[in-house]
């Protein structure tokens, strides 16, 4: 299966390819891709440059072009098709309905994928993308389970993508604005949830209160380590209960699913993680590079060794074990 | 401005549901209905044999009429057969998952609800020529880029008005989670809370409300302050989001809005007793947050300390 690696920064593309990772997604350093964080993504020149790097060793580089266009600032993602496909991008990855129109009436030959913010959840949606426009491979939203994923490989014509590792999205992705209802600032427009300019920390009578928008998250005691307050991972009072509503601060490893995901099907497995360092990039690409190999050649998939690299060293296999939802 | 009724976001007394909709069809102020099963698909089955009539009585009281897609279709068949039926009847269809285009032939003429993402005017004329007559707009969208959106095209569109905000949805039922039940044995526990389960932060800050696979904002959302924009902006109408008490009266109060009867005050001071969650919230549109309201403040039921 191949292996797709976040990559934030030019050194972590470097950083990714030399740890074996088949392919890379990154993004412009704009409005245009949905990882929009300061100091991270590329120029058009480092584009480039991390294109050759990736091509001369064999890898692959898909150019996440994932947020929705501002309406009467649509040139803005069209130029960064156009852009992505003069400067060698092996695919671009598009969510918005009218930009993928537009890529396949505009850059034909240029592979499209259908990004996990189209949340396109079920094959009608899927032969829908591929019939109209073209697109290659879908990366599917974390809401199904594996056998779903396998329903879906059976009934379409298209690659599947499917998240394995790093932070979880419980909601369905592209079709959640709970991030900008208290904070302003989107996933689908913005390219950030609950982004870092908007979070306060502050203790009090022993806690440590974390904030988002002026909203409290979480309360953890003073020494205890505090988990980043990612809005739908925060604990909240419902009716008599005090809990984690959506989900628990954990995040995604589906590492032990890799031989069900093969059998249901998936063509590409894709590691999240574009705002993370280059270690923690190199350390994660190199696992799973020894994971899918083991797999290719029928041994057994090493475990356990991402464990210490999860947020707060908790993980779930997410909505790919039915018992989850 | 039309007035549009959105579909019912809870799940309903298949009682109280049908009497929703007798009463409906009277009510002279109401233009457009969009009715049917928009959060989860097992829910349809408790009011599925109901709705005939409901569209009939709404049809006979002079309403636009259209049925509603669901907001999130998985592989599972009887959400994909939900889909393939609703093309097969003759009635509008209101997609609210693109899913439903893979189902609607290509003459079919359709609308396109709030919870498919038309964000701009590139989006919006690819639905267009694959016959869209008409949208309503996701309330995450500013007033500029309504104005935008609406400038570019001559469908009809509309934006969200009144009701708990759609915000999300998931896979997983967060009404079963809080009830330590597996989403298969839900035991339609949702129905216990039918304008939504009220979350709030650790500081009692009043936040969101959760309605199964959805969640909704814990605040009433209110455009009253924004119709003269709205107008100005060429918005054709305003969609009210069903709740099950005092409908009726915001139904009314935003008649007299409309008429130029009352001002945006005097609905807010009026509207407020019967907004879910006793608060009001219009950011969205020019807010810095989706939450921010423009109006005053003791209109906004008191918060606690922290609240921005």
């Amino acid at each position: 299966m191949e292996l797709v690696c976040p990559a934030g920064t030019p050194a972590s593309l470097r950083a990714a390819v030399d740890a074996g990772a088949h392919s890379i997604y990154c993004g412009f350093a704009d409005d245009t891709n949905a990882r929009n964080f300061p100091g991270l993504n590329f120029s058009r020149p480092e584009m480039a440059d991390g294109i050759a790097y990736a091509h001369a060793r064999g890898a692959k580089v898909l150019v996440a072009i994932n947020t929705f266009p501002r309406a009467g600032e649509t040139e803005l993602w069209h130029r960064a098709v156009s852009d992505a496909e003069a400067l060698g991008a092996d695919a671009v990855i598009l969510a918005d309905l009218g930009l993928i129109a537009h890529a396949a009436e505009r850059h034909p030959s240029l592979r499209r994928h259908l990004s996990v913010q189209a949340a396109a959840a079920n094959p009608d949606v899927i032969n829908f993308h591929a019939s109209a426009f073209g697109v290659k491979r879908v990366v599917l939203p974390r809401v199904l389970t594996v056998d779903e994923i396998a329903s879906i490989n059976r009934d379409i014509d298209v690659e599947t993508e499917v998240f394995v590792f790093g932070g979880l999205c419980v909601m369905a992705e592209g079709r959640c604005s709970l991030s900008s209802y208290i904070s302003g600032k989107s996933p689908n427009m913005n390219g950030v949830c609950s982004p870092a300019s908007h979070v306060a920390y502050a203790e009090e009578d022993g806690e440590l209160a974390a904030r988002l928008g002026g909203y409290t998250i979480h309360r953890t005691p003073a020494q205890a380590p505090a988990p980043y307050p990612t809005l739908c991972k925060g604990c909240f009072k419902v009716g008599t209960r005090t809990g984690y509503v959506f989900e628990d601060p954990a995040s995604l490893d589906a590492s032990e699913l890799l031989p069900a995901l093969a059998r249901a099907g998936v063509t590409a497995l894709k590691i999240e993680g574009r705002q993370r360092s280059r270690a923690y990039v190199a350390q994660v690409v190199r696992n799973f590079r020894q994971a899918v190999e083991a797999l290719a050649e029928g041994r057994e998939v090493p475990l356990g060794t991402l464990a210490r690299l999860t947020e707060g060293q908790a993980a779930t296999a997410g909505a790919y074990n039915k018992i989850w939802r | 401005m039309q007035l549009t009724v959105g579909p019912i976001q809870g799940f309903w007394d298949p009682g109280q549901w049908s009497a929703f909709y007798e009463r409906l069809a009277d009510t002279p102020d109401i233009s457009r209905v969009v009715i049917g099963e928009l959060v989860c698909s097992k829910r349809l089955p408790f009011y599925q044999t109901r709705l005939p009539d409901a569209i009939a009585q709404l049809l006979a009281g002079g309403k636009d009429v259209a049925l509603t897609s669901l907001a999130l279709v998985t592989p599972l068949k009887r959400e994909r057969r939900m889909a393939a039926e609703l093309a097969a009847m003759d009635l509008e269809v209101e997609v609210n998952d693109l899913t439903m285009l893979a189902h609607l032939s290509p003459d079919a003429r359709f609308s396109v609800g709030p919870l498919v993402n038309v964000y701009n005017e590139g989006t919006l004329a690819v639905l267009a020529r694959r016959g869209s007559m008409r949208v309503c707009l996701p309330p995450e969208l500013s007033a500029t880029s309504v104005r935008r959106i609406a400038a570019a095209t001559d469908m009809p569109v509309e934006v969200w008005g009144w009701g708990r905000l759609p915000l999300a949805m998931s896979g997983r039922c967060y009404h079963a989670r809080y009830h330590d039940r597996a989403k298969d044995q839900c035991q339609f526990v949702c129905a216990e809370d039918p304008d939504g389960l009220a979350v709030d932060t650790l500081d009692d800050q009043q936040f969101l409300a959760i309605n199964g696979l959805q969640t909704l904002s814990g605040q009433c959302a209110n455009m009253a302050h924004h119709l003269p924009a709205l107008r100005e902006a060429g918005v054709a109408g305003l969609r009210l989001s069903p709740q099950t008490s005092g409908f009726f009266e915001v139904i009314e109060l935003f008649a007299h809005l409309t008429a130029g009867r009352i001002d945006a005050e005097e609905f807010c001071a009026k509207a407020l007793p019967h907004a879910p969650g006793g608060a009001f919230c219009d950011g969205f549109l020019d807010g810095p947050t989706g939450v921010s309201w423009s109006g005053s403040k003791d209109q906004v039921r008191m918060q606690p300390a922290g609240t921005p």
